[in-house]
């Protein structure tokens, strides 16, 4: 039975943290990459494609939006060694997440898209602009600012996603804390502290986000 | 290879284990929704220290992990000296965390009824709960259902992550089932129909609402034909 909390013995792992947080840290980096690279494509295609594409990428959104990354995790750790790609617990992992932001990258963005009043698009066409050009300037970039703040929020609950992870046996900042509390018997103190650093990495993060769209946008952060 | 093949019985089981995910979410969405009202209107309360608790609440509840906060309910029930339950400990973190993200869906519609609205109330002599519980909430149901709609399918989505603490709902099942039958494929295929058909309704549903409001409230310009 504990009575009293003690940090001591976790604090003696601190190694241990450092790689899980390192880890974690690395996991939501890529898959906030790759999710938003898929985003980008999704949210192009659902918007200018031709139908049948456009039809596709819908149905891609809407099934991950409304099934749990839990199970997408499971499903690509599980089911894909079964088609030959042998995947590391890692891998999976970034797999998953990625191709989970994607779906949501895809539908705020799209949204960011539908925005954009198809006047700006004709008057970019009649400046000779070709489509590339009129994608990446008179599209997109206004698209993104006005979606930014849904767009971070969603990162943001990226880097608390990756919590799960642990499930496949993935060496993240959670399964740490569960490795931790068989070592040291003192659970309540280990998650006390994983959740401070998981705090701290949130602020972190909005921190950085407000710090971009200063820098990009001009904004104030609010 | 496999202990077992996926049929008739694997999904049946499946399709019982459906009802504690269910049963999970329903005390979520009720404890939750009656947790967020507190937190909304302590969010916007007179009195300075309640606001700031609230304030704390949320943004603990919001910028750590849910499963951290499973984890925290369940070790931490041992440590006030009870056995840990993992219905008693994901009946509680469902309804705390459901809470913080209640009170901001609330707070948020609560803040967009205009400001003279409440000064209003004042001159008849309203006080603050009063105010809130006759004149400020029936205003803002209507910007609040679609969000709480939307918000339902999010919680039924997030009780997969209480699998992880022993909890036999749909997403153990899932892992269980994978694991004498080894059809992953399968499995989880239909473990994500079932998710599917549990929240795909509720997301339609909320954005229907979502829709209807934008255009009585907000006059949106009609979008341009991509």
């Amino acid at each position: 039975m504990q009575s009293t909390l003690q940090f001591g013995p976790i604090l003696a792992h601190f190694d241990l943290l450092l790689l899980g947080l390192a880890y974690t840290f690395q996991l939501a980096v890529l898959s906030i990459l790759f999710g938003t690279v898929i985003g980008v494509l999704g949210a192009v295609a659902r918007s200018f494609g031709p139908r049948p594409l456009s039809w596709l990428v819908g149905a891609y959104v809407e099934i991950i939006r409304n099934t749990p990354l839990l199970i997408q995790l499971y499903f690509v750790f599980f089911s894909l060694p079964l088609f030959g790609l042998k995947l590391s617990s890692n891998m999976a992992a970034i797999v998953a997440l990625s191709i989970h932001l994607g779906a949501y990258a895809t539908e705020i963005l799209r949204a960011g898209i539908a925005s954009i009043s198809q006047g700006q698009i004709e008057a970019a066409k009649a400046l000779g602009l070709g489509p590339y050009r009129i994608i990446r300037h008179v599209v997109l970039a206004p698209a993104v600012r006005a979606v930014y703040p849904a767009l971070t929020a969603q990162f943001i609950l990226q880097l608390l996603g990756t919590s799960i992870v642990g499930a496949i046996a993935a060496e993240e900042l959670t399964a740490i804390a569960n490795n931790l509390v068989m070592q040291t018997f003192r659970s309540f103190e280990v998650y006390i502290l994983i959740a401070v650093i998981y705090f701290a990495l949130v602020q972190l993060a909005s921190l950085v986000f407000a710090g971009i769209a200063r820098l990009l946008f001009r904004w104030k952060s609010s | 290879m496999s202990l077992r093949d996926f049929g008739p019985n694997e999904l049946m089981f499946l399709l019982l284990a459906t009802r504690w995910t269910i049963m999970l979410a329903l005390i979520a969405f009720v404890g939750g929704g009656a947790l967020g009202l507190v937190i909304a209107a302590a969010r916007i309360a007179p009195a300075r220290p309640l606001r700031w608790l609230a304030l704390g609440y949320i943004q603990f509840f919001m910028g750590t992990p849910i499963l951290i906060q499973l984890f925290m309910a369940y070790y931490g029930a041992s440590l006030l000296g009870f056995r840990p339950d993992p219905w008693f400990a994901a009946a509680l973190t469902f309804c705390l965390n459901a809470g913080a993200f209640f009170g901001e869906i609330f707070r948020g519609a609560i803040t967009a009824i205009p400001k003279g609205q409440w000064e209003a109330s004042a001159t008849l002599g309203f006080r603050f709960l009063r105010t809130l519980r006759l004149v400020i909430i029936p205003q803002a149901m209507r910007l609040m259902l679609p969000p709480t709609v939307g918000f339902m399918a999010q919680i039924v989505k997030t009780t997969s992550v209480a699998s992880l603490i022993g909890l036999t709902e749909l997403a153990r099942a899932a892992t269980q089932v994978n694991t004498v039958t080894f059809q992953p494929v399968m499995v989880f295929g239909t473990v994500s129909v079932i998710y599917f058909a549990l929240c795909w309704p509720l997301s339609l549903y909320a954005a229907r609402l979502e829709g209807r409001l934008a255009g009585h409230v907000i006059r949106k310009p009609a979008l341009p034909a991509a």
